[in-house]
């Protein structure tokens, strides 16, 4: 199941690009799980989602907490609290 | 009626207010948030998540339009570059009693700073930082449950 991957503010600066595609295996279930395998891909993710207090998530635009589950998404989002207003 | 924009332009506030006067209904409150000039910020940059800011937007006005008697609700959020003394934000409600507009305003206010995704990042000069979330923010976000 390919998925679409957004990533804004400091996650994005960290990580060096803004977006990507690509394709968990099917033992990735959760959020969390995803930044675990993410950050198996390289210092970068390792350095952008170090501090897990400090990541949120959206699935298809919908803000969840990192235990919610990704199946049937197309769009997550990596971004850390947001400071509008 | 309800009105959301994102946009990188300057607003009106008075133009704005005098949209939601024109409701007749008898009260408006609003909040103007602006760009601290104090602590040496020298510019601001705001990013936020096309396409999902403007559901989190309508979806918190729509929370205050089904809360409170409301006649008009309006979000007006600015992004990119901002310089001290610029205005940021403006959120105004219009309703025939004044807890109502004062209240559904101040939820408004509280619920955007932790519901739509904005980020600031603030120059000091050469320097700068991401602007970190405060905790005080989710408290004052958490008393509307």
């Amino acid at each position: 199941m390919s998925v679409r991957l957004l990533y804004f503010a400091r996650i994005r600066e960290r990580i060096g690009i803004d977006g990507e595609v690509c394709e968990p295996p099917c033992d990735v279930i959760t959020v969390a799980d995803l930044l675990d395998w993410l950050c198996d891909r390289g210092p970068q993710y390792q350095n952008a989602f170090a501090d897990r207090a400090k990541v949120r998530c959206a699935l298809d635009q919908e803000m969840v907490p990192l235990s919610a589950l990704i199946a049937a998404t197309t769009e997550i989002a990596l971004f850390p609290p947001v400071t509008g207003g | 009626m309800k009105r959301i924009s994102i946009q990188t332009a300057d607003f009106d506030p008075g133009a704005e207010l005098a949209l939601l006067e024109a409701s007749g209904v008898g009260g408006v409150a609003s909040f103007t948030g602006v760009v601290r000039s104090e602590g040496g910020v020298t510019a601001m940059t705001l990013e936020h998540y096309p396409g999902m800011t403007e559901k989190a937007l309508n979806a918190l006005a729509d929370a205050a339009i089904a809360r409170w008697p409301l006649a008009g609700a309006t979000i007006i959020h600015r992004v990119g570059t901002l310089y001290p003394g610029d205005r940021i934000v403006l959120v105004a409600t219009a309703s025939a009693h004044r807890a109502a507009a004062l209240e559904s305003c101040a939820f408004l206010i509280d619920r955007l700073k932790t519901d739509a995704p904005f980020w600031k990042k603030e120059q000091r000069g050469e320097d700068a930082a991401w602007v970190e979330a405060r905790a005080g923010d989710d408290k004052a976000a958490g008393r509307w449950q």
